[in-house]
């Protein structure tokens, strides 16, 4: 197994923290991982990414050049890495906040109403919660209990409350492509 | 102990707490400010200080003061404000003062990027300050290596009385990597440091303390580079370490440090796929060079180049040409600035030079 | 019988100073000297020396001793403070070194209120280097980078530290003192030892800029050098306390 993917949004939108949660699940599930963000002034409220890697073997290379998976969250991301995405790879675009489609036709692509769904569960916060659940649901390249474990480690004890809702977050982005 | 999920940064300054450093003076510099902010949050709780200070020069001045008064002391920065730092850093090894400085390299020249780069293997193994001294520079592929090295950085700048530099790059201090804190203890015996600066009583048994560089003397000043010299012989006979990966019967072999020998791994495994048998050399210790073993993996029967692979105008480059000596063809793959080259693009120019 | 009425403190080494005849450094060192002995605190004290005619000092104070890169010295005293907090730690510093490329290091160990000492010879030349123009060389005044006298248009007023250093929140006890007569020197005598109580008590940062000749670079005899600094640079650099919490 090696999935090497690219979260990528507006700063603000979470997808460092989705990025860090499936590395952080990976690793609870004995997976290898790496999590390395851009950075720089581009995380002043621009553009903000990041390369995920799971695997059973060592990983080589944190920069993922060429994604398994990309995940594109606003337009300027779907735009920056469609071409990222290896033929056969997919492709995953939050529809809420992106009108156009993608043009490759030699990938999967899904799309996914993350801020439509999130604003149903009454938080738009989770809008990134529901395209990590898409994500899951296509690649299995993690379970969700992990993701919730590694939601737990971040959020502390005194937030642990939130749980119930991210759950629901993933599971109904799961359900949106299923 | 559970694996943690940790960036680069954060891990190196733990790292740098387990292995006793209780001292940190830095200045704000991307792409490393999770050093220092670390080290602010946690040096006060384990009964030590951090200090934010007005310069690179005057972090690096500090770090020379907390040296010579006997603490285990770590500043870090990146390549421009290493620049800045490097004054400091010849007057440190001059006084024979122990400290680690990390490096997190980025673009340059000048103001350059913030991304990574390996622009800095010159400044650092070719003496970026004035006179003839080294560092013992250790440049980590992983956020674990980083962590292993640290407790090591600490033993050999206290044994060796010098300067040690981890060199590593944007890349290594910004990734989250799965690590683990061993906790060991300290393998090597570490002298006291009966030099240091602590307040001097002529009725006990322990010699005034005066920590200089200046030899005025002719002679004097040639005793003080002979002993240095002798150091650097014991520290290059000692203490050189590299990784020889997959080199057993090799076509070609990549040379890299660094990040950059991972994405080497990378290729190798791209290769391996196309039936081509490409090995690695890692230099681990990038001063001391392994010039031993860079020559006799290099040179052995069975390869028909090396192809060296930095993010730089091919800087550890020369090294290797000197250690091969012309007996096999050394290539070399990079650019300089922050473009950093992908397992593709090696494998790519392996096959072209196959192909010639 | 014969009476012991004065004797060498043990806190100056026997070594034989280079500094020229009729220098104030040594009258300085010495008084530095004293001080520490009289504190009962030369055990404990550790001094950083700079680059400058002083560069030699780690030969003549009989104490633990840094020698720092140029200007820097603050900032190498801040890293011995913060790890012996409760040793005595001072600079000894020129006028090229502290107020020119050193200016930096002074002003921020000033405003983070350092608990260490300076000592800050101000004798309106670079002595080292061989008579080169300092922040501090007078209006007029020639130097061998000042060949017609100081232009203030072309390269500014001299600059007036110990008042600079006295608006800074983090300082304790700014103080300018002369060594060019007997009196003088008693006056900066009590100055020196103010400003390491000053540290002892832990107040913050304590500085006292003494105003010294150097025969040598202003082409004087050693009487005429004290008759220029008295007629000149008090003056121009009003001595007394400049600031005291």
């Amino acid at each position: 197994m090696l999935e090497q993917n690219i979260f990528a949004g507006f700063g603000g939108q979470g997808v460092l923290l989705i990025g860090k949660l499936l590395a952080e699940a990976g690793m609870f599930e004995g997976r290898e991982v790496t999590w390395l963000p851009s950075y720089g002034p581009e995380m002043r409220g621009g553009t903000a990414n990041c390369s995920v890697v799971v695997s059973d073997q060592p990983v080589a290379s944190p920069i993922v050049t060429s994604a398994s998976a990309v995940v594109a969250m606003n337009e300027p991301s779907l735009d920056k890495f469609e071409d990222a995405v290896l033929p056969g790879g997919k492709l995953f675009i939050n529809s809420s906040i992106i009108a156009k489609k993608a043009t490759r036709t030699d990938i999967d692509v899904y799309y996914v109403p993350c801020n439509e769904i999130a604003d149903e569960l009454g938080n738009p916060k989770v809008a990134n919660m529901v395209m990590l659940g898409a994500y899951i649901e296509k690649t299995k390249c993690v379970g969700f209990e992990s993701v919730l474990d590694a939601l737990l480690e971040t959020l502390g004890e005194r937030k642990a409350h939130l749980i119930p809702l991210n759950r629901e977050a993933l599971n109904r982005g799961a359900a949106s492509i299923r | 102990m559970a694996k943690k999920l940790m960036k680069g940064c954060e891990a190196v300054a733990e790292a740098a707490i387990q292995a006793g450093c209780r001292y940190f003076f830095g200045y704000p510099i991307t792409p490393q400010n999770d050093i220092p902010e670390y080290m602010s949050a946690r040096l006060p709780k384990v009964g030590g200080c951090f200090l934010q200070s007005e310069s690179e020069v005057a972090a690096i001045n500090m770090v020379y003061g907390a040296a010579g008064a006997g603490a285990r002391v770590m500043t870090s920065s990146s390549s421009p404000g290493i620049s800045l730092k490097m004054e400091g850093i010849s007057y440190l090894a001059g006084a024979e003062l122990p400290c680690v400085i990390v490096n997190m390299m980025r673009g340059g020249p000048g103001l350059g990027s913030i991304q990574a780069s390996q622009g800095d293997y010159f400044q650092t193994t070719k003496g970026g300050g004035h006179g003839d001294y080294h560092v013992i520079a250790l440049a980590p592929s992983s956020v674990q290596e980083a962590i292993d090295l640290m407790q090591d950085a600490f033993d050999l700048a206290d044994l060796y009385r010098t300067p040690v530099m981890i060199l590593a790059d944007g890349i290594i201090g910004q990734m989250m990597e799965p690590v683990e804190f061993h906790n060991e203890q300290s393998s090597r015996a570490i002298p006291e440091k009966i030099w240091a600066a602590k307040g001097y009583n002529p009725n006990e048994n322990r010699p005034r303390a005066v920590i200089n560089s200046l030899y005025i003397e002719n002679e004097e000043l040639q005793e003080l580079n002979d002993r240095l010299q002798g150091r650097y012989q014991i520290i290059t006979e000692t203490e050189t370490r590299c990784e020889l990966y997959n080199t057993e019967g090799a076509e070609v072999i990549l040379c890299a440090y660094g990040t950059i020998a991972r994405i080497c791994k990378s290729a190798i495994a791209l290769a391996a796929k196309e039936g081509i048998k490409v090995g690695l050399v890692r230099p681990i210790t990038i001063w001391p060079f392994p010039t031993n073993e860079v020559r006799d993996t290099i040179c052995g029967g069975s390869v028909k180049f090396a192809l060296d692979v930095e993010v730089n105008a091919g800087q550890m480059l020369e090294d290797i040409k000197l250690a091969v000596n012309g007996e096999k063809p050394v290539h070399f793959l990079g650019r300089p600035g922050s473009f950093v080259p992908t397992a593709d693009e090696i494998l790519e120019r392996i096959k072209v030079l196959r192909r010639a | 019988m014969a009476t012991t009425v004065f004797k060498k403190t043990p806190v100056l080494t026997d070594t034989i100073m280079h500094y020229c005849p009729g220098c104030g450094h040594g009258i300085v060192h010495r008084l530095v000297a004293e001080v520490l002995e009289e504190l009962g605190v030369a055990d404990k004290a550790i001094g950083v020396v700079p680059v400058g005619c002083a560069v030699f000092g780690y030969k003549y104070f009989n104490i633990d001793v840094m020698e720092a890169a140029h200007g820097r010295a603050p900032a190498v005293a801040t890293g011995i403070k913060r790890v012996h907090p409760n040793n005595v730690v001072f600079t000894y510093q020129g006028d090229g070194d502290l107020a020119s490329i050193g200016a930096a290091e002074i002003v921020h160990a000033a405003h983070r209120g350092e608990k260490i000492t300076t000592i800050f010879i101000n004798n309106a030349i670079y002595g080292m280097t061989g008579g080169q123009m300092a922040p501090t060389t007078l209006v007029g005044q020639k130097t061998t980078t000042s060949p017609y006298g100081r232009d203030k248009d072309h390269c500014g007023s001299p600059i007036r530290i110990a008042e600079m250093l006295a608006t800074i929140e983090g300082s304790a006890y700014i103080e300018r003192v002369a060594v060019n007569n007997t009196a003088n020197i008693i006056k900066a005598k009590k100055a020196i030892k103010k400003a390491f109580e000053t540290q002892i008590e832990r107040k913050g940062f304590s500085l006292i800029e003494v105003l010294s000749n150097c025969p040598t670079n202003w082409g004087m005899s050693a009487v005429e050098s004290m008759e220029w600094l008295e007629q000149n640079m008090i003056p121009y650099y009003p001595l007394g306390v400049k600031k005291e919490v």
